[in-house]
C-alpha cells in the first residue's frame, strides 16, 4: 500500500520503537503532525519551545540507552532547536531530530519560514541529511537512528521538505543498514591491550580518570571491575559520574577545575594514566603544557580516533568499543602472573591520603542563619537516599550537584557538560520523568537558568510531569560572579538578577506547589515534604548564601596542581 | 609544515561543505582544494593542500575520517607521491615582449592556447614551485589573470587509494 512521506516518517518512528515524541508543530511540519494524529503508539509531547523539545529528548535519551527523538518545524523551529542539538552534540548523545523544510521547489527563494538546516546545523550534528525524495525517507530514517547510537554516539538531523511528506510511495522499512564510508570500530587492538596491561602491572603511582565514554557506552561493571581488581585509585569526571561509584573507597572524586585536590594532585603526579571513555578536555588537565611538566605513561581507551592525541600526548592509544577493550583488558591482567607491587601502593594510597587530609574532599562552612548550597544538595542527597535522577542547569549550582551528590550508578546524573547550556536542566527533567514515572527526578538550578526555560512548567502541568525542582537562588548568575570577584577585581558586570519573579506565586500559575525557603533549619522538612508529594511538580525557591563560591578551584588556564582550595588560603 | 591530503568522499550534495566546514570550523588551515568526480561517479577525490604541526595534521587527518561521507584519506606527504597543478595565464603580449612569451613558455613546457593581437593565454603544468617560478619569470606588468586549479596529488607506484 502507498503511504504519504508523512506517514512514512511516523511509521519509520514506530519501527524504530519509539516511544515519545518531543516537537512543536509548525507550517512545514503539518503532514506530519497529521500523520502524527492518526496514531497511538508513538506518544508526541507539546513543548513550549522547540530548545526544550531537544533538551527533553536529550534527558530521555541520557537516563536510558535509548535514542532521544524530536520533531521541528522549519526557519525559527529549527533555529531554536540548535542550541539543543549543539548539547547533545558535545556530549555525544544519540539522538534524532526530523525537521520540516518549506517545500522542495521553494528551496532557495528565501520562502516563509525558510532557513538552510541542513547548512545551519552542520557543525553540530553527527550527520544530517535533506531528503530530496519520497522514496528516500525509510532508508534515511533508518540510517539516521543507526548513525545516532552507533560509534561515537551524536545527533542526527532529518530535513523533510514539505512536498515531499505529501507524496505518496511504497514503504517498506529496511531491515539492515550500511553505509559504505562509515565503520564504527568494535573491538581495540589486542597487542595495545596487552601494552597497556604490562604498563598499569608496573606502575608505581597509577590513577584511572573515566570519563563520559564509560556511562554512554554501559561499561560500568567493567570498570568497576577494572577499578577493583587492580587497587588503584579512579577519578570520575562531570560527565563520567556514577561510572564507578562516588561512595566507593577508591573514588577520589572530580578531577579538573572543581574537582578533589586528591584528584588532581593523583592526576598530576601519577606515573601511569589511564584514560577510560575521556578526552582530556581543558576543564579537566586545565593548562596542558603543565600538565605534561611531570612524566606520566598515557594509556588512552576511546570509540573515537580523533580524541586520542588531541590535547595530550599518549603513549598508548587504544581505538574500540569501551566495553570489548575494557574485558579483553580484564582478562588480560586476571591471567597476569604479575600483580600490582603492594608496596608501592601502600605508598600512593598514603600519598593519596595526605593530599586529602591536607585540604582535599570537600569542605564549606555550614551556617544556620543562611543557607548554604551545599547543604540543600547533601540534604537532597540525604532524602533520596542517593537514588534521585539529578538533572541540573549551568553554573555554580551545577557544581555543586557534581561535588555534593554521590553518584553510584551511571545514568543518573544528567547535565550540559560539554558547552555548558543554561536552560537544559527542567526540560532534561521532563524526558527524565517520561522515561523513568516513578523515580524521583530533582532538577538543580538557580535563579538564572530557570529563567531560560521556565516555560517548560506548562508542559510539564500537561503531561503531569511530578519533577522536583530545587532553585538555589542567590540573587546572582553565580559562576560569573564568582569569576569576576577573583579575576575582575569584583566588577559585578551585569551578573545581578534584579526584579526576579515571586517563583512561588508563578509555579502556582503554572498549577504546580511553590516553596520558598529561607531558613537552613527549613530545608530537610521541605524536601521531605516536597518529594512526599509523589503526584505534584513542586518548585523550590531556596534562599541561598550569594557570596558563597565553588572550591575547589583550579583557575583558567593553570594548572592541575596550582588550585585554590577555599577563601581562607 | 605542508602537507597533501588526498580524499575519497561521497559525491553528494553538501560533502564539499562538510569539508570545507570542518577547516574553519577547527581553524585548520587550506592553502588549496580542488575536487572532480572519480571513474567511480558515486565518489569525488580531493587533493587538500594544508600546513600544520604534525599534531595539527594527525588531527585533520582523524577529523576528516570521521564525517560520514569520508570513504578514504591518505596523507600523501607521507611517502612517495606526484603532484602536479594546472595553472592558465593570459599575458600582454606585444612588440618584444611577444617573443621573448613564446620562448618562456616553451622554456616551462607551457602551451600557447589562445592568440590575439594583444595577448597570449598559456597553460602551464607542474608542481606549485614551477607554476611559481614561472610567474617570477615574466615582468608582472605583462600578467593580465592567472588562474590555478590548486594541486592534484596521487601515489607513486603501489601507493593507490581506492576503495
Amino acid at each position: 500500500m502507498e503511504l504519504t512521506g508523512a506517514e512514512i516518517a511516523i511509521r519509520c518512528l514506530q519501527e524504530e520503537g519509539v516511544e515519545y515524541l518531543f516537537g512543536y508543530p509548525g507550517g512545514a511540519v503539518l503532514h506530519i503532525y497529521d500523520a502524527l494524529f492518526q496514531q497511538e503508539q508513538v506518544k508526541h509531547i507539546l513543548v513550549r519551545h522547540e530548545q526544550a523539545a531537544i533538551h527533553a529528548a536529550d534527558g530521555y535519551a541520557r537516563c536510558s540507552d535509548q535514542v532521544g527523538v524530536a520533531l521541528v518545524t522549519s526557519g525559527p523551529g529549527i533555529t531554536n532547536a540548535v542550541t539543543g542539538i549543539a548539547t547533545a552534540y558535545m556530549d555525544s548523545i544519540p539522538m534524532v531530530v526530523i525537521s520540516g523544510q518549506v517545500p522542495s521547489y521553494a528551496i532557495g527563494e528565501d520562502a516563509f519560514q525558510e532557513v538552510d538546516a541542513v547548512g545551519i546545523t552542520r557543525p553540530c550534528v553527527k550527520h544530517n541529511f535533506l531528503i530530496k525524495d519520497v522514496k528516500d525517507i525509510a532508508p534515511t530514517i533508518k540510517k539516521a537512528f543507526y548513525l545516532a547510537k552507533s560509534g561515537r554516539p551524536g545527533p542526527v538531523l532529518v530535513d523533510i521538505p514539505k512536498d515531499i511528506s505529501n507524496q505518496k510511495t511504497e514503504f517498506s522499512y529496511p531491515k539492515t543498514v550500511s553505509i559504505r564510508a562509515y565503520h564504527p570500530v568494535g573491538k581495540g587492538d589486542s597487542a595495545q591491550i596487552k601494552l597497556a596491561a604490562k604498563l598499569l602491572l608496573e606502575a608505581k603511582r597509577p590513577m584511572i580518570y573515566a570519563g563520559g565514554g564509560v556511562v554512554l557506552s554501559g561499561a560500568s561493571a567493567q570498570l568497576t571491575d577494572l577499578v577493583h581488581l587492580l587497587g588503584y585509585p579512579c577519578t570520575n569526571t562531570l560527565m563520567g559520574l556514577g561510572g564507578f561509584p562516588a561512595t566507593d573507597k577508591q573514588s577520589v572524586g572530580m578531577p579538573g577545575m572543581h574537582g578533589t585536590y586528591e584528584a588532581n594532585m593523583a592526576m598530576q603526579h601519577c606515573d601511569v594514566l589511564i584514560a577510560v571513555g575521556a578526552r582530556f578536555d581543558d576543564r579537566v588537565v586545565g593548562n596542558v603544557e603543565h600538565f605534561a611538566q611531570v612524566p606520566r605513561k598515557i594509556i588512552h581507551l576511546d570509540i573515537d580516533p580523533s580524541s586520542i592525541a588531541k590535547r595530550v600526548k599518549v603513549d598508548v592509544p587504544i581505538v574500540g568499543e569501551l566495553k570489548p577493550v575494557l574485558d579483553e583488558l580484564l582478562a588480560v591482567l586476571r591471567a597476569s602472573k604479575r600483580k600490582p607491587d603492594a608496596t608501592d601502593l601502600a605508598a600512593w594510597w598514603k600519598q593519596i591520603k595526605e593530599w586529602h587530609d591536607k585540604g582535599g574532599g570537600l569542605r564549606y562552612k555550614n551556617s544556620t542563619e543562611i543557607i548554604k548550597p551545599q547543604y540543600v544538595i547533601e540534604t537532597l542527597y540525604k532524602i533520596t537516599h542517593g537514588d534521585a535522577f539529578v538533572t541540573s542547569d549551568v553554573g555554580q549550582h551545577q557544581m555543586w550537584a557534581a561535588q555534593y551528590y554521590k553518584f553510584d550508578q551511571p545514568r543518573r546524573w544528567i547535565n550540559s557538560g560539554g558547552l555548558g547550556t543554561m536552560g537544559f536542566g527542567l526540560p532534561a527533567a521532563m524526558g527524565v520523568q517520561l522515561k523513568h514515572p516513578d523515580a524521583a527526578v530533582a532538577c538543580v538550578t538557580g535563579e538564572g537558568s530557570i529563567q531560560m526555560n521556565i516555560q517548560e512548567l506548562s508542559t510539564c502541568k500537561q503531561f503531569h510531569l511530578p519533577i522536583k525542582v530545587l532553585s538555589l537562588n542567590n540573587r546572582y548568575l553565580g559562576m560569573v560572579r564568582q569569576w569576576q570577584q577573583f579575576f575582575h577585581g569584583d566588577r559585578y558586570s551585569e551578573s545581578y538578577m534584579d526584579a526576579l519573579p515571586n517563583f512561588v506565586k508563578l509555579a502556582e500559575a503554572y498549577g504546580h506547589v511553590g516553596m520558598r525557603i529561607e531558613k537552613p533549619s527549613d530545608v530537610e522538612p521541605a524536601l521531605k515534604e516536597a518529594f512526599a508529594r509523589k503526584k505534584e511538580l513542586v518548585f523550590m525557591d531556596f534562599q541561598t548564601d550569594p557570596k558563597e563560591n565553588v572550591f575547589p578551584m583550579v583557575p583558567g588556564g593553570k594548572g592541575l596542581s596550582e588550585v585554590v582550595l577555599s577563601e581562607d588560603l | 609544515m605542508r602537507h597533501i591530503i588526498s580524499v575519497l568522499i561521497e559525491n553528494e550534495a553538501g560533502a564539499l561543505s562538510r569539508v570545507a566546514g570542518l577547516f574553519s570550523a577547527r581553524n585548520y588551515n587550506i592553502e588549496s582544494l580542488t575536487v572532480a568526480p572519480t571513474e567511480d561517479a558515486t565518489l569525488s577525490r580531493m587533493t587538500i593542500v594544508t600546513r600544520g604541526s604534525d599534531a595539527v595534521i594527525e588531527q585533520i587527518t582523524k577529523q576528516l575520517n570521521k564525517l560520514i561521507d569520508v570513504a578514504a584519506v591518505m596523507d600523501l606527504s607521507e611517502g612517495e607521491h606526484l603532484e602536479r597543478e594546472l595553472m592558465l595565464v593570459k599575458v600582454r603580449a606585444e612588440g618584444a615582449a611577444r617573443d621573448e612569451l613564446k620562448r618562456m613558455a616553451d622554456i616551462f613546457r607551457g602551451r600557447i592556447l589562445d592568440v590575439s593581437a594583444n595577448t597570449y593565454t598559456i597553460e602551464l603544468t607542474g608542481t606549485r614551485a614551477k607554476l611559481d617560478s614561472f610567474l617570477q619569470s615574466i615582468a608582472r606588468d605583462l600578467i593580465l589573470e592567472t588562474v590555478r586549479t590548486g594541486a592534484s596529488g596521487i601515489g607513486r607506484g603501489e601507493r593507490i587509494l581506492k576503495l
